[in-house]
């Protein structure tokens, strides 16, 4: 099985699904004969054609809404925002529109589209360059959120987004591009939206994250073990909507649960993870919901000493990791 | 010597369905502020002093192929694509049945995908860029439709407009787009809205053909969709059209539309197509007074019929209010 990066797995995903049915075709800012700005679409410019891979003008809520239309049509629209804090233009497009065809049209119309974008900080890109915007949309029933951790789930849930028939928001952290490399096989599987998935087995504590700090997780997990701590580990892989049945199962296994986004705390989705655990799991609990976050300031700085201390990061899972196992 | 009509190619049958077309859209929506002030339906939103400029229009197109997008004054489109007195009776009356939101949207938010009507939501100009969509899913797969997209004056502020026809320009899409500019937004006057000398300027920066047409007059909208249309077939890209006429009623069932002086709405209505062109097909022999009354018996009963028909209708069940968020 080839060795892949998270990015290469995002492109072979996209090439696949291309190449399976000719109604795929991708929209977005220098997608086309550049092929992206992080390199997502490298290649299939010239494999497909300029109308497959199309260059749009610089006007996120006309790619976010000419792909809208040209999925009611019928087409199969993965669009790309250039960054994920770059979306806010075509909110009203996704939120009003995109999200809300089947329902006021009464199962008469749809949107089949798969909406990219890169999120995710700690690549010195400061404000606007490293945001997670996901808690924006995930009150939004009627959209999909899809936020894969590793290459593996990259490939197989994109796959998914794209064949899927209602709008998908699929945010892949952009840091985990080139960090991130494991064993992608290069057939042909899909993985399911909506479920989360438990990313390693333990019995002290439970750790219900998602995206790149499923990675950071992991590695607190194994320092841990030496210590004789035993982390379990959920990836919500979905953060909208959420998997409830599998965030009870986890919380309820260990009793000691800890949620961690890279997000700012206050709002985000693992407020409502911590709510579905305090509606379900109660008597299970043998210590209170503890959340690590980033902080609650508008976005994160430039300067290697701010953003450090904004990121999440493995010492950070630890340190939360330890204190929740020592409760 | 050949009448304007026929110059146009269209015979006298034609012109006279483009009539009759106009004259339901007018008694349907007459009906609707009754049924309002009467307290049967809580709201509705007017096409009157748009008829024209919408029938004109829809009779361009290809009733058979090509997309719609219109905006909630488009009765006059919806009826000529194929949604009957009795479907815009059951959304009015927010019935079960409604084919465009099965009671779930106010009036006036169409969509129906039989007839190839895009569906539509509140926030205004958000259709532009999904008729650009259609429109490039026609060039990609190399299908001979069109979209045609409407919305008022003042909606063509909207960023959606610019980002739409924008990208319509640059990939030359067959989008036709139809600014009904009936002189007012809510309150706010055209003057206040645009500073350009009219809407279809603005094609320039989009570089597509613009024209301004006499939106009271069928026959000259007619000939830009039709001529808007056959560019876009033959691959050279969209066209604005700008539509004047003037809104006789108020915004909605909702405004008191205190901000105009009513000598200046009895004015405007001296212009009102639905007279104007009655008298023209009566010069030219093809209303006749038999006719008319045939014509007026027939829409009376069409439209009480549909009337009765929604009012009886049944409503949605209260938990239906949890279908349709994702597929099934
Ligand atoms: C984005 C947005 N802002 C405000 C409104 C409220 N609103 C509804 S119609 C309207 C005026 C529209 O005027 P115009 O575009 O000229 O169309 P007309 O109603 O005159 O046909 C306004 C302000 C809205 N629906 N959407
Ligand atoms: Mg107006």
């Amino acid at each position: 099985m080839p060795i892949m990066s998270y990015i290469q797995a995002i492109t072979l995903a996209l090439r696949e699904e291309m190449l399976r049915d000719d109604k795929v075709f991708i929209l977005g800012e220098d997608v086309g004969k550049k092929g992206g700005v992080f390199r997502a679409t490298d290649g299939l410019y010239d494999e497909f054609g300029e109308y497959r891979v199309l260059d749009t003008p610089l006007a996120e809520s006309a790619i976010a809404g000419v792909g809208i239309g040209a999925a009611m049509y019928g087409m199969r629209p993965v669009a790309e925002m250039q960054f994920a804090d770059f979306i806010l233009p075509a909110v009203n497009q996704i939120i009003s529109e995109a999200a809300k065809t089947r329902y006021r049209s009464n199962n008469d119309w749809s949107v089949p589209i798969t909406i990219r974008a890169p999120y995710g900080g700690g690549v010195h890109g400061a404000l606007y360059h490293s945001q997670s915007v996901e808690a924006i949309f995930a009150n939004q029933p009627g959209l999909k959120i899809v936020m894969p951790s590793g290459p593996y789930d990259a490939k197989g849930l994109l796959k998914a987004a794209i064949r899927d028939n209602d709008p998908v928001l699929f945010f892949e952290h952009k840091r985990a591009y080139r960090l991130l490399k494991e064993e992608v096989p290069d057939d042909d599987y899909v993985l399911p939206i909506g479920k989360a998935d438990i990313k390693r087995e333990g019995t002290d504590i439970t750790v219900i994250t998602y995206g790149l700090c499923v990675h950071f997780a992991l590695q607190a997990a194994e320092k841990l073990a030496e210590e004789g701590i035993s982390t379990h580990i959920l990836d919500l892989r979905t953060v909208y909507p959420l998997d409830k049945e599998s965030i009870i199962k986890a919380a309820s296994k260990t009793g000691k649960v800890l949620l961690i986004t890279e997000d700012n705390l206050e709002g985000s989705i693992i407020g409502e993870v911590a709510a579905i655990i305090a509606e379900n799991c109660l008597f299970d609990l043998d210590a209170p919901i503890m959340r690590l976050a980033g902080p609650d300031v508008p976005a994160m700085p430039y300067a290697p000493t701010m953003e450090k201390y904004f990121m999440v990061n493995p010492d950070k899972c630890e340190k939360a990791m330890r204190e929740l196992a020592e409760f | 010597m050949a009448n304007r009509h026929t110059k146009l190619g269209l015979s006298d049958q034609e012109v006279l369905d483009i009539y009759k077309s106009m004259l339901l859209a007018r008694k349907v929506d007459e009906r609707m502020w009754l049924l309002n002030r009467s307290g049967k339906i809580p709201f509705t939103i007017s096409c009157q002093g748009q008829e024209a400029a919408q029938v004109g229009a829809s009779f361009a197109l290809n009733k058979e192929k090509d997309y719609v997008a219109p905006y909630y004054r488009d009765l006059g489109i919806v009826l000529s694509f194929g949604m009957t007195v009795r479907d815009i009776m059951l959304f009015a009356f927010a019935k079960a049945e409604d084919p465009n939101s099965g009671g779930r949207q106010m009036p006036g938010h169409f969509g129906q995908k039989k007839n190839r009507i895009i569906t539509g939501s509140s926030p205004v100009t958000t259709q532009v860029p999904h008729a650009v969509g259609f429109a490039l899913a026609a060039k990609m797969e190399k299908k001979d439709f069109v979209s045609f997209v409407t919305l008022g004056e003042g909606s063509s502020n909207q960023g959606d407009f610019h980002e739409g026809l924008n990208f319509a320009g640059v990939h030359k899409l067959p989008v036709i787009t139809m600014v009904e500019n009936n002189q007012y937004a809510i309150s706010v006057p055209l003057h206040k809205q645009i500073a350009s000398k009219n809407v279809s300027v603005r094609s320039v920066s989009y570089g597509m053909e613009g024209i301004t047409v006499d939106g009271n007059d069928p026959l000259a909208v007619y000939e830009a969709v039709r001529d808007a249309r056959a560019r876009a077939i033959a691959g050279e890209g969209g066209t604005l059209i700008e539509a004047v006429s003037y809104r006789f009623t108020a915004h909605s069932s909702d405004d008191d539309d205190n901000y105009r002086e009513k000598e200046e709405i009895e004015q405007a209505k001296k212009q009102d197509a639905i007279v104007l062109f009655a008298n023209y097909l009566r010069e030219e022999k093809i209303l006749t007074v038999e006719l008319e009354k045939k014509m007026t018996a027939e829409i009376n009963s069409i439209v009480n019929e549909a009337t009765d028909y929604a009012e009886e209708a049944p409503y949605s069940m209260p938990e239906d209010t949890l279908k349709y968020v994702y597929e099934d």
